[in-house]
């Protein structure tokens, strides 16, 4: 342990994790309100999740069991080296299972097993302000979340109903939180929206380069904005999952060869491989015991 | 549609301007500028660039605090409210229902990187409309109120000429049906054939929703066409004022006298 | 309603501000009224002020001093005095005026521009299409004409468009100055007979004409505008 002796527990000291945990509380008394803060120099890029990391951190203690997905998967590079950045600086225990995390950082997912009392999801975020795309000035989208003025999220909405025929976002898809601010669920797929809906855990947004915390607590509502006649929807897949079978849940495409081969499988590894320990084999996949 | 026009116009006026001056520390914005508005009636302010007309518009319309004087404007409830002493989403609310503001420069009124659907849409959605259906059928009477063609709908302004862009941009602030709209130069950066043809559409929209309307321009045609009343500023003040027909063929002050002989006759 | 007109102790003049401050006084003590039914023309020299009266009448030109007091909406208004807003009232509803020169809008067909006065009013505008292609018809516009804006008309043309849209209304007075000046006699004989009618309905009317013929044809009394020339000349 002598090596990170100079470093304080979770790696940020101790003024730092009280001026961001202000900012958390903040955030959780005005849900979906972005809170401004003092965004530190992180041992990483900005885009790696700086932000994800900074509340994580804050959040952190020493009984704390962290699990860290990217795109949902727990074994790419990004979420393999925070969960390493943090067994080093917190020597906190580290878990791919969503059922024994207490914390979870995420870029761009909600696990499919429901969340439950007593956890924290942390997610990464990129561009925290849902209007920013088409209202390029900040002092003007600060007056427009103050005095409550919406309506241009819905220009953008239509926008894509003209271009498409139909709301074409999928992912980053504004919600309404408590039925007071807009907000942007980070570039999460439209499809985990409604995971976002009353909600049992708690959910963090951290974005490091842009300087900006925002919270969900617990049981909040969470309403995606849509149209009278062009309501909210979630994508489906028209298959399951080729390796463990699984329907309505969120499935990436991997391309098996250069012959066009390809195949759609949970994004969610770890539900994916706890339904194949219990004996769930889609049309690709081999049972566990095979594997093994 | 006119018959409103004279029937309202018995109901007082629409807006009170009382004494307003802006002061740019020592240097004067406008000075001591009082007149009423009544529905239904254009008003015309000229003056050459520094005449502090801009000014006067921008503090009337809610853009610019005052140094001193009121402004207040009757609501569609019929109460009678001080601009300043509003919330400013108050305010706000009022300018994207109740006002209009056409801008010179469409680019300053317009979201130039959305469609022009979208663009004459966006107040109906500020004011919480859901329905995308509704939403579009009228943007598209708008567009062709202003004569746009219903294919256009889907371009966006960019794509547009400056008499088209001026027309969406009148068409943007009309839709809410406001009562009272602002106009800083409505013709000016265009061709005199566009300009002919966008002061004829506004007056015909002019008369036939019973629009007041206050238009500041330094063009004494426009002011003609459109404008049943004038002001003529200089030097920040209001030197003259009248029925138009009356401070353009009979021009009371040396000032006035001099922008009227300075029109080219053609 | 047997005068709704009566003008008092008028008197105007200018002020040449880019020529000094130079003061051309043009009328002084301009009294007279009108009868209804009856034409009243306005005679004298051009340039004793007789259009400066009619445009003082018609609230295009400012009044120095005097009162020029109007039966409008059952009260009485004094024009020399009365705000913008009043003065577009009773243009719209009491005092028509035909200008000698038509002041073309661009893009408005002569039609609508003839039935404009009556749609401003409030009035139906098919019905005040109707009116128009009447009168236009009647003053001889050829029909190809009406749906095109009068800008590119001759002197003539644009002349009777600017009758038709004088005569079009039922304003209890109304002005003229010179309505037949560029027309041939086929027209100016229209013109009598409008005006006929029209004092015959109970209008007011004052005119200024410079044709001898129609101006004893239609005058019921003479006003001789030189008697109200400005006794005391400005140095």
């Amino acid at each position: 342990m002598s090596d990170i002796a100079t470093y304080n527990f979770a790696y940020l000291d101790e003024q730092t994790k009280r001026m961001i945990r202000r900012a958390i509380l903040k955030g959780i008394a005005i849900p979906g309100y972005q809170v401004p803060f003092a965004s530190r120099e992180m041992p990483m890029p900005y885009g790696w999740g700086t932000g994800g990391v900074q509340v994580t951190a804050s959040i952190i203690g020493p009984d704390d069991v962290l699990k860290v997905i990217d795109q949902g998967a727990d074994d790419t590079t990004n979420a393999v080296s925070i969960r390493a950045f943090f067994r080093k600086v917190a020597d906190v225990e580290t878990t791919t299972d969503t059922t024994k995390a207490t914390i979870i950082q995420t870029r761009h997912r909600i696990p499919e097993q429901p969340l439950v009392d007593g956890q924290t999801l942390v997610y990464q975020v990129p561009i925290p302000e849902p209007l920013r795309f088409l209202e390029p000035r900040e002092t003007e989208t600060r007056k427009m979340h103050a005095l409550e003025e919406y309506g241009l999220m819905h220009v953008k909405l239509y926008e894509d109903i003209a271009r498409n025929g139909h709301i074409a976002t999928t992912y980053a898809y504004p919600v309404k939180v408590e039925g007071r601010y807009v907000m942007d669920p980070s570039p999460t797929p439209k499809f985990d929206n409604p995971k976002m809906h009353m909600s049992a855990a708690l959910q963090l947004f951290g974005a490091g380069r842009e300087q900006r915390i925002y919270a969900i607590p617990p049981y909040t509502k969470v309403v995606s904005l849509d149209f009278e006649d062009h309501p909210f929807e979630v994508q489906t897949f028209d298959r399951p999952c080729a390796l463990c079978g699984a329907e309505q849940v969120y499935l990436d495409e991997v391309i098996l060869d250069d012959r066009g081969g390809r195949m759609f499988v949970c994004s969610d590894t770890d539900f994916c491989e706890k339904r194949r320990e219990a004996g769930h084999v889609g049309e690709l996949g081999m049972a566990m015991e095979d594997v093994r | 549609m006119n018959a409103h026009v004279s029937s309202r116009a018995d109901d007082g006026p629409l807006l009170r301007v009382s004494s307003v001056s802006k002061s740019y520390g020592a240097r004067t914005g406008c000075e001591d500028v009082s007149f009423e508005l009544w529905p239904g009636e254009v008003l015309a302010v000229v003056g050459e660039s520094g005449s502090g007309k801009t000014t006067l518009l921008n503090c009337i319309s809610s853009r610019l605090l005052p140094t001193s004087g009121s402004v207040s404007y009757r609501m569609r409830d019929q109460t009678w409210r001080e601009l300043y002493r509003m919330s400013e989403a108050e305010r706000r609310f009022l300018m994207r229902t109740d006002w209009g503001f056409v801008h010179q420069n469409p680019a300053d009124g317009l979201r130039m990187t959305v469609s022009a659907g979208a663009n004459v849409g966006e107040r109906l959605m500020a004011i919480g409309d859901r329905h995308y259906g509704n939403i579009r059928s009228t943007a598209i009477d708008w567009l062709g109120r202003v004569e746009i063609d219903a294919d256009r709908i889907d371009d966006e302004p960019r794509a547009f000429s400056g008499g088209m862009r001026q027309r969406l941009q009148i068409a943007r602030n009309l839709v809410t049906s406001p009562r009272l709209v602002f106009m800083d130069e409505p013709t000016g950066g265009l061709d005199v054939s566009v300009q002919a043809r966008l002061l004829d559409l506004l007056r015909g929209l002019v008369a036939d929703l019973g629009l007041a309307a206050i238009v500041v321009t330094h063009d004494l045609a426009v002011a003609r066409l459109l404008s049943h009343r004038m002001m003529v500023m200089k030097d920040g003040r209001v030197i003259e004022t009248g029925l138009t027909d009356r401070v353009l063929d009979d021009p009371r002050e040396a000032y006035t006298q001099l922008l009227v002989s300075s029109i080219l006759q053609v | 309603m047997a005068t709704p007109l009566v003008v008092s102790e008028v008197a105007k003049g200018f002020v040449m501000h880019l020529r000094g401050g130079l003061k051309l006084p043009v009328v002084e003590d301009v009294s007279f009224s009108l009868k209804a039914g009856k034409c009243a023309v306005l005679g004298g020299p051009s340039g004793a002020g007789k259009s400066s009266i009619l445009k003082m009448l018609y609230g295009n030109y400012g009044v120095d001093a005097g009162q020029i007091i109007v039966q409008h909406r059952g009260t009485l208004v004094d024009l020399a005095r009365a705000a913008p807003r009043v003065v577009l009232a009773v243009r719209r509803e009491t005092i028509g005026y035909v200008s000698q020169f038509l002041r073309t809008v661009p893009r408005v067909s002569a039609l609508d521009v003839v039935a404009e006065p009556l749609t401003a009013a409030g009035g139906d505008r098919d019905a005040a299409r109707d009116r128009a292609a009447a009168l236009l018809e009647r003053l001889n516009l050829p029909k190809t004409l009406w749906s095109l804006p009068p800008a590119t008309f001759s002197g003539g043309e644009q002349q009777r468009v600017n009758i038709a849209r004088g005569f079009i209304t039922d304003h209890p007075i109304l002005l003229l100055d010179e309505p037949t000046a560029s027309l041939d006699a086929v027209n100016r004989q229209v013109v009598i007979d409008l005006i006929a009618e029209k004092k015959q309905a109970g209008v007011a009317l004052l005119g200024i004409f410079h044709d001898q013929d129609v101006r004893e044809a239609v005058a019921d009394m003479v006003i001789d505008v030189t008697s109200f020339a400005p006794k005391r000349v400005a140095a």
